[in-house]
């Protein structure tokens, strides 16, 4: 297991500073329709140095040039963004001056990469064990024999399950978040000096990305490589890093050790950043009746064997939000497909307003349609791309009021300001808008139906932190003035403290805590709820360790 | 639109003869020196001043016949792919956003059409039909959809899965709207450059079967036809065959110019304003 420490090789030329970026400057060339290709700045003037065996964490929002910083330290420009001044300097030589062979000879030997996403990084169609060995190998750090062994002492550092055999899977044979850890062990495999993390847990469930985590954590400490962090989530970059670089439109905006930039931020933008998720939501109570009511429903896809929902039961009360929480594969989308009639439950009723509503959707009534509004995840494929704002909120008006001309003109002027957006978008198209903006044309097509109810399904997930508050903000207002319900699906805990009145825990298709915001966030948890609410990291440092200290149950999937 | 300014070579050049050869059809009675059966001269005179491009079998003008015969060929093959793009790209949609049994049966009825070679079906069906222009049309037209079919159902299963075209059903659109307004407009790209192409097999489709007589009949004038009817000149050295024939290759190969390139500017689901 004992593994020297990777610093060993390279101590004697320079003692400590192992990577040192000078003002990079890093451009790509844009063609906008109708106009002459122009180059844009991506990363304007950023220097950073990093120690052996520290770890800098580099956060921002989408846009801020954070992945194409981490990647210049491999001398990598993704998608045709080029390095166009500067010097990155790793172990006392320039690496933008060595020349296409001089990079081949750094990558994957003193620089690895762990990428965001590791299912669609691993080559589907090898072993595990040939991927993680192939470096080394094709680097001459070690042979064949030893390069397995010392993947076999990684996987039972990363406590993978099976270290011994789980090289002879294929990558489609082990989970996501174990898959993270292989690619993990990929990168330190050939004893590198530094690896670069590209968003390693984002697209993992939190209950995950609490082992991966510590797993990452624990690896680098071991092993003493430094690392490169890449994540927009503040909480988790606190956990593994010794210094923070807050990065915005390709500018450093500050830079400091962990406890500093998380406990004193000395610039606007970081102490936004990390004050993101504090809206206060004074919980409501229900009324008597509830306007939607899910009785005992029983659903599975294609008539099939499997229930993806057993026996759920929830509640609904007009002008209030229920908050629906899950890792992915809990059931909570299909949920909402039985609620809207997409997939028709096996067993069990769905009451609307006192009436039942019918299974299948063609059965529905247009004011059964209308009163039930659906808002989605991915704001940009859930608009046509052909179609301009004006039309995408124009046509529930037509289809369900058979508003005309310059009635419908005014409506959509309307709703565009209560979406806190001018009427210059009108004649946009969605590929024009920003994410923030998409899903707040999505929320006014939704409004334009005057719904009773409205499916929000993960409607924040894609957004930066802050973009994802203001959407927050937005349909809290609008629940204010509409008296609308919600049923807000999301995986993310700090979202329902800000927005929910009631709460449902769903974990393999049941419901396993029911309550209000109060009841089902107060001890004594059940072990599925407690795992849950304990792995949402909080911005504190040390907290990692007590998390998984404190826990009473597996996650799933490890 | 496309930026002219922006047009590479090949297709500048497609594009030109393309426009060239539609506006001669178009015009073919203004343009054309002679009339369509009138004999004016010996049989295969050579290219002279007063015949451009000579005579052909029977003593008449050979650019008036390619004049005439460009509009028949084009007016034939248009109205073909025309039918064949409405047909197979309503039915395709229709069979991708119904579903079920209904694109079942659709698609093993295209599946047995295509099975059978398309120039032996239509050898069959026109020797039994009367050759007129419209069976002509009707037979050219229903055999291609099947090709056009294929083509706009696999478009559109992939758009139908779209969280806009949920949406759609969503809000109980008709059948109607999802097809023409949600899947159409972002499935125009491919098809509009597929159209180019079926054209073009179109031309060649109506060529091949007037070559082998069973296409436009005499005295009427189209490019296969002429190099059916001048094809005994060419052992004794007289080109008037090889002209209709050299139009053939010309229309497709300008016309396959124009639809690469609208190809190439269109493959992004973007959608918006133009394509970058």
């Amino acid at each position: 297991m004992a593994k020297a420490p990777a610093s060993a090789q390279g101590v004697g030329k320079t003692p400590d500073k192992l990577l040192e970026i000078r003002d990079l400057k890093i451009e790509a060339t844009v063609y906008p329709p109708g106009e002459a290709p122009k180059d844009i700045v991506i990363v304007d003037g950023v220097s950073l140095t990093l120690e052996r065996g520290k770890v800098l964490g580099l956060i921002g929002e989408s846009g801020a040039g954070k992945s194409t910083i981490g990647l210049s330290a491999m001398g990598y420009g993704r998608g045709g963004v080029r390095i166009t001044g500067g010097q990155v300097i790793i172990n006392g030589r320039d690496i933008l001056k060595s020349g296409i062979g001089g990079l081949r000879k750094l990558r994957g030997k003193e620089v690895c990469y762990v990428a965001q996403s590791a299912a669609a990084a691993f080559n589907p169609a090898h072993k595990l064990m040939d991927q993680v060995v192939e470096a080394a190998m094709l680097h001459g750090v070690a042979n064949r024999a030893e390069a397995e062994k010392r993947a076999v002492a990684l996987f039972k550092k990363l406590s993978l399950p099976n270290p011994e055999v789980i090289g002879n899977r294929y990558p489609h044979q082990v989970s996501g978040g174990q898959l993270q850890r292989v690619m993990t062990a990929m990168a330190l495999c050939s004893e590198p000096d530094l690896i670069v993390f590209d968003e390693p847990t984002t697209a993992l469930d939190v209950t995950t990305q609490i082992d991966v985590l510590a797993a990452i954590k624990d690896a680098i400490r071991d092993t003493g490589v430094a690392a490169l962090y890449i994540t927009h989530d503040l909480a988790v970059v606190a956990q593994v890093s010794d210094e923070i670089m807050v990065l915005r439109h390709g500018k450093l905006v500050e830079w400091g050790d962990t406890h500093q930039i998380i406990r004193e931020p000395r610039k606007d933008y970081t102490n936004q950043l990390v004050s993101v998720h504090r809206i206060e939501h004074e919980e409501k109570t229900p009324g008597d009746k509830p306007l939607l009511s899910v009785k005992n429903v029983t659903a599975a896809y294609g008539g099939g064997v499997v229930d993806v929902l057993k026996n759920v039961t929830v509640d609904i009360h007009p002008g209030q939000t229920l908050a629906v929480v899950g890792e992915s594969g809990s059931g909570k989308s299909t949920l909402a497909r039985a609620i809207t009639g997409l997939l028709p439950p096996r067993e069990g009723s769905i009451t609307f307003d006192g009436r039942t509503l019918p299974a299948k959707l063609a059965d529905r009534t247009k004011n059964d349609l209308r009163e039930l509004q659906m808002i989605y995840q991915m704001a940009d494929v859930a608009m046509n791309p052909r179609q301009t704002v004006g039309t995408i909120i124009g046509r529930p008006l037509e289809f369900y009021f058979g508003m005309r001309g310059a009635e419908r003109d005014r409506r959509v002027a309307e709703l565009l300001e209560e979406i806190e957006m001018g009427k210059g978008f009108l004649d946009r198209y969605p590929a024009e808008l920003s994410g923030g903006q998409k899903q707040r044309v999505c929320i006014a097509r939704a409004l334009a139906a005057k719904p009773r109810l409205i499916i929000c399904d993960e409607v924040t997930s894609a957004l930066d932190p802050l973009v994802a508050n203001g959407i927050l903000k937005l349909l809290l207002n609008l629940q204010a003035v509409e008296n609308v319900a919600y049923l807000f699906i999301t995986h993310d805990i700090a979202t329902v403290r800000s927005i929910a009145d009631s709460i449902a825990v769903m974990y393999r298709g049941a419901v396993v805590r029911y309550g209000s915001k109060s009841q089902v966030l107060s001890p004594p948890f059940d072990a599925y709820t407690d795992l849950l609410l304990s792995s949402v990291p909080e911005m504190e440092v040390g907290w990692l360790e007590k998390a998984i200290k404190g826990r009473r149950m597996e996650a799933a999937g490890n | 639109m496309p930026d002219l300014k922006t047009i590479p070579i090949g297709a500048a050049i497609g594009l030109f003869l393309t426009v060239v050869l539609v506006f001669s059809a178009v015009f073919a009675q203004v343009l054309a020196p002679y009339g369509l059966s009138q004999i004016v001269g010996d049989v295969w005179e050579p290219m002279s001043a007063e015949h451009w491009l000579g005579t052909d079998n029977l003593g008449r003008d050979l650019l008036s016949r390619m004049l005439y015969g460009a509009q028949t060929t084009m007016l034939i093959a248009g109205l073909a792919t025309a039918l064949s793009f409405s047909l197979g790209a309503i039915l395709g949609f229709t069979a991708a956003v119904i579903g079920g049994w209904f694109d079942m049966i659709l698609s093993r009825l295209v599946d047995l059409l295509m099975s059978i070679p398309t120039l032996i079906f239509g050898l069959v069906v026109l020797s039994v039909l009367p050759s007129t222009v419209l069976t002509l049309i009707l037979v050219m037209g229903i055999l291609d959809s099947t090709r056009v079919y294929r083509l706009s159902r696999a478009v559109a299963v992939d758009i139908n899965v779209m969280d806009f075209v949920e949406a759609a059903k969503l809000r109980g659109e008709g059948r109607g709207w999802i097809i023409f307004r949600e899947i159409l407009p972002n499935a125009l790209s491919p098809l509009v450059s597929e159209l180019g192409l079926r054209f073009i097999f179109a031309v060649l489709f109506l060529s091949a079967l007037s070559f082998l007589g069973l296409g436009v009949q005499p005295p009427e004038a189209d490019w296969g036809g002429m190099v059916r009817e001048n094809k005994e000149g060419i052992v004794f050295g007289i080109p008037a065959a090889l002209i209709p024939a050299a139009a053939i290759a010309v229309l497709a190969i300008s016309v396959n110019l124009v639809a690469d390139w609208i190809l190439n500017r269109t493959t992004s689901l973007k959608g918006g304003r133009g394509n970058g």
